[in-house]
């Protein structure tokens, strides 16, 4: 068996790794070397300019701008995904009120597993260009029920004061679906005696799910931090789809100053390259923490 | 200093002394040469039949922005060069994303031969102009018209054709339809209600009164564009202040923004928004949302070019006739009459410098600008063209036809401003931003300039933002 193992490992090794140094690694060592470069991307000319991007980043007030409002997704977009998608699941496989003694869920769990999932089948530009529509200020099918209702029917989007969070909101819905089915299937992993277990004890449901589901499902609640922080530094599609970072910057995310400083307004790829290593600098702390953060003591049922 | 030189010496300081490099230089920057000359392209011999010097088998390689106008166009205008030079080859494509299409090429040295550098992916020409990546087409303007004997191809153009493509002077950017900016309207809702498009900024803000009590928005504009609501806002300041307006803001003297005829405009567009002349929820809408609640009567007015026609042409009903006219005189001081209008080529096309066949492109410019281009490009797309005299004997369009009336009843007084071709980013995101603020009520008229002033200023004080003058 020894002999002809190496070869079988590097053979199914090699080509993944050659094609990730190329077109993951390279690209990336490339925007260090070119953040610090004045490059305007559209000749071969680039002169190094050492460290001045980054100086010159310091001082931008959109960056800041932008900065600020990724770091209210940061704050908002886990929390309240996690938590939405912590109760609906648990609804689904522990709400119902039938037999008192069993675990089950609600009455048509399987239809409501179905629908919430429906977001995450659709590509983000439909979600965006949908949820475009239903804040549309006058034939949206949001002001149409608020009129309905005899409520004010704000512009949505287009109002500094609500644009960032409509974006907000369609980020937490169209994410919720996906932490409802994994942490759906975490929860069907739970052995059924602990929960009868406790239930005998007399336990009720918010003591279920705060001494018993969450900590057991720990490990899954961690990977949803994590891959929910990622997904909050970004924001890019939803933003440039649905608002393009308006009106007047106010719902503006670092990707769309990255994206707008090289392709939009302007050509300057240097200094876009450099907003780029921030941001992966600051995806990359945030990882971190989050992963040391949730740190915990892994539980193994026997 | 170029590339290969920041690579070896980042190699030599052992920064990059990894198999990296060797992927590193086969990659983004690398590409090109600086010093390539011009070996490898193609040139002919000049003479009276081919006054730039076409290689008559070279072939030609032309990309085409696939928005309103289509392609179409560019297919026919291909077919007339091929029967001028049947042993050219010519390589058409068509796509929506110049920049991301086309920017490895310009970086490697091997860009087309003849790019329509158009729409939301249009590549920024002053990062083109200020990396020399244009030919001079000045060659072009003084050859002779293909088919207008004893005329230059500049002298077949109509007037600012040449101003809104130069760069210091140079000649980098062939604009090659002619748009004009004004206030539109249905002239089928203004004939049933009997109203009367007003000559003055009095008498519209009286007319807007009477719109609204019938139950009508007078205005609608793009919330999610602005930008919109600043050519009219700007149009009424030069009409107020005369042309010297647009120089200052063009050329980002101190304070253009808040010269007193630019005062005076805001104040006067302020009304509209005071006196909630505008639609409801417009902030909310982008630019195809506002003009189809336009084009459903549910506003009168609304600021576009005349590309407006063709846009909404799928959803504008039958008889609406839309027509565009000058914005409003603020009084009898202005310093231009009321049919004053302003019209500017848009539409760009531009030949890189590092094309291997540059005097192709040139050729393909003058196809383009040929009577028989132009009047096919009329036909095909309902637009103007650049070329004068080109629209007789064919059948326009109702709203084409009063852009052709505005036009020529502007005639010499009409004007334009070019800032948003020098710095691209100061209206698309600045003046826009600005805009938003204003025309949705959140900021005064005093405000609204600061902003626009601030945006000026930081372009100014940008020393990486190459800056160009226009000439008075």
């Amino acid at each position: 068996m020894r002999h002809g193992r190496y070869p079988l490992i590097v053979s199914f090794l090699l080509p993944p790794l050659v094609l990730y140094g190329v077109f993951v690694l390279s690209p990336y060592l490339q925007a260090f070397q070119i953040s610090t470069t004045d490059w305007l991307g559209y000749s071969a000319q680039a002169d190094p300019v050492g460290m001045a991007n980054f100086r010159t980043l310091l001082h931008d007030g959109y960056v800041w701008n932008a900065l600020k409002n990724n770091a209210i997704l940061l704050a908002l977009v886990p929390v309240l995904t996690i938590a939405l998608g912590l109760f609906f699941a648990t609804m689904l496989t522990m709400g119902g009120r039938k037999g008192r003694a069993g675990v089950s869920g609600v009455r048509g769990t399987s239809i409501y597993r179905l629908v919430y999932f429906f977001p995450q089948v659709l590509s983000v530009v439909i979600i965006a260009l949908l949820w475009k529509e239903i804040y549309h200020p006058n034939s949206g099918l949001l002001n149409g029920t608020l009129r309905a209702l005899g409520l004010p029917a704000p512009t949505w989007l287009g109002d500094p004061r609500f644009a960032f969070w409509c974006v907000l909101a369609v980020m937490v819905w169209s994410n919720v679906g996906f932490y409802v089915v994994l942490f759906g299937a975490a929860m069907q992993a739970i052995p059924r005696d602990i929960y009868e277990a406790v239930m005998l004890d007399g336990a009720s449901r918010a003591v279920m799910l705060r001494k018993i589901t969450i900590p057991l499902l720990w490990d899954t609640v961690q990977v949803a931090w994590i891959y929910l922080a990622i997904a909050a530094l970004d924001g890019f599609i939803l933003v440039q789809l649905m608002t393009n970072g308006g009106p007047n910057f106010s719902s503006d995310v670092i990707g769309m100053r990255m994206y707008d400083t090289a392709f939009g307004s302007e050509t300057k790829f240097g200094y876009a390259s450099a907003i780029g290593v921030v941001m992966f600098f600051l995806t990359l702390s945030v990882a971190v923490l989050a992963l040391r953060a949730a740190r915990r003591d892994r539980i193994e049922y026997s | 200093m170029n590339r290969r030189d920041i690579l070896r010496r980042t190699a030599a300081a052992g920064l990059l002394a990894t198999p990296a490099a060797g992927l590193l230089a086969g990659c983004a920057t690398s590409g090109g040469g600086d010093d390539k000359g011009d070996a490898g392209t193609y040139k002919g011999t000049k003479s009276e039949q081919n006054p730039l010097g076409v290689k008559e088998d070279a072939p030609l390689e032309v990309v085409i922005f696939n928005g309103g106008f289509g392609e179409e166009y560019a297919k026919a205008h291909e077919a007339m060069y091929k029967e001028k030079y049947p042993k050219a080859e010519i390589k058409h494509s068509a796509t929506q994303e110049i920049n991301k299409t086309l920017q490895p090429r310009f970086v490697d040295g091997t860009p087309p031969d003849v790019v329509n550098n158009s729409g939301a992916g249009q590549i920024d020409p002053n990062g083109l102009v200020s990396q020399n990546a244009l030919a001079d087409l000045g060659e072009l303007l003084a050859a002779p018209s293909l088919d207008q004997p004893g005329k230059s191809v500049k002298d077949t153009l109509l007037p600012g054709a040449v101003d809104v493509g130069s760069y210091d002077g140079k000649f980098l950017v062939m604009n090659y339809t002619y748009t004009v900016y004004g206030i539109w309207y249905s002239t089928k809702l203004f004939a049933e209600r009997n109203w009367q498009y007003a000559k003055t900024w009095d008498e519209h803000i009286a007319l807007c009164k009477q719109i609204k009590a019938a139950g009508i928005a007078p205005w609608t504009y793009a919330g999610q564009h602005p930008r919109y609501m600043s050519w009219p806002l700007i149009s009424t300041a030069i009409k107020f202040g005369g042309p010297s307006v647009a120089t200052a803001i063009d050329n980002l003297e101190p304070n253009a923004w808040k010269s007193d005829a630019m005062k005076a405009a805001a104040d006067a567009w302020y009304q509209i928004v005071k006196d909630k002349y505008i639609l409801d929820g417009s902030p909310g809408l982008d630019h195809k949302q506002s003009q189809t609640a336009w084009c459903q009567g549910k506003a009168a007015f609304i600021s576009c070019g005349s590309w407006l026609e063709s846009e909404q042409k799928d959803v504008t009903p039958a008889g609406f006739n839309m027509t565009v006219a000058p914005t409003p005189s603020l009084g009898s001081g202005d310093k231009l009459p009321f049919e004053a209008i302003r019209g500017t080529a848009g539409e760009p096309f531009i030949v890189p410098a590092k094309a291997k066949n540059v005097a192709g492109g040139l050729e393909y410019l003058r196809v383009m600008l040929s009577k028989k281009g132009a009047q096919d490009f009329t036909k095909k797309v309902a637009s103007l063209t650049v070329v004068a005299g080109t629209t007789e004997g064919v059948e326009l369009p109702f709203g084409l036809s009063t852009v052709v009336k505005a036009l020529e009843a502007s005639g010499s007084n009409g004007f334009n401003w070019v800032y948003n071709n020098y710095y691209r980013k100061l209206e698309r995101n600045l003046v826009d931003a600005a805009c938003g603020e204003f025309f949705s009520g959140r900021s005064t008229p005093a405000e609204f300039l600061d902003q626009c002033q601030k945006g000026a200023d930081s372009i100014a004080q940008d020393s990486s933002i190459k800056k160009y003058k226009r000439a008075a």
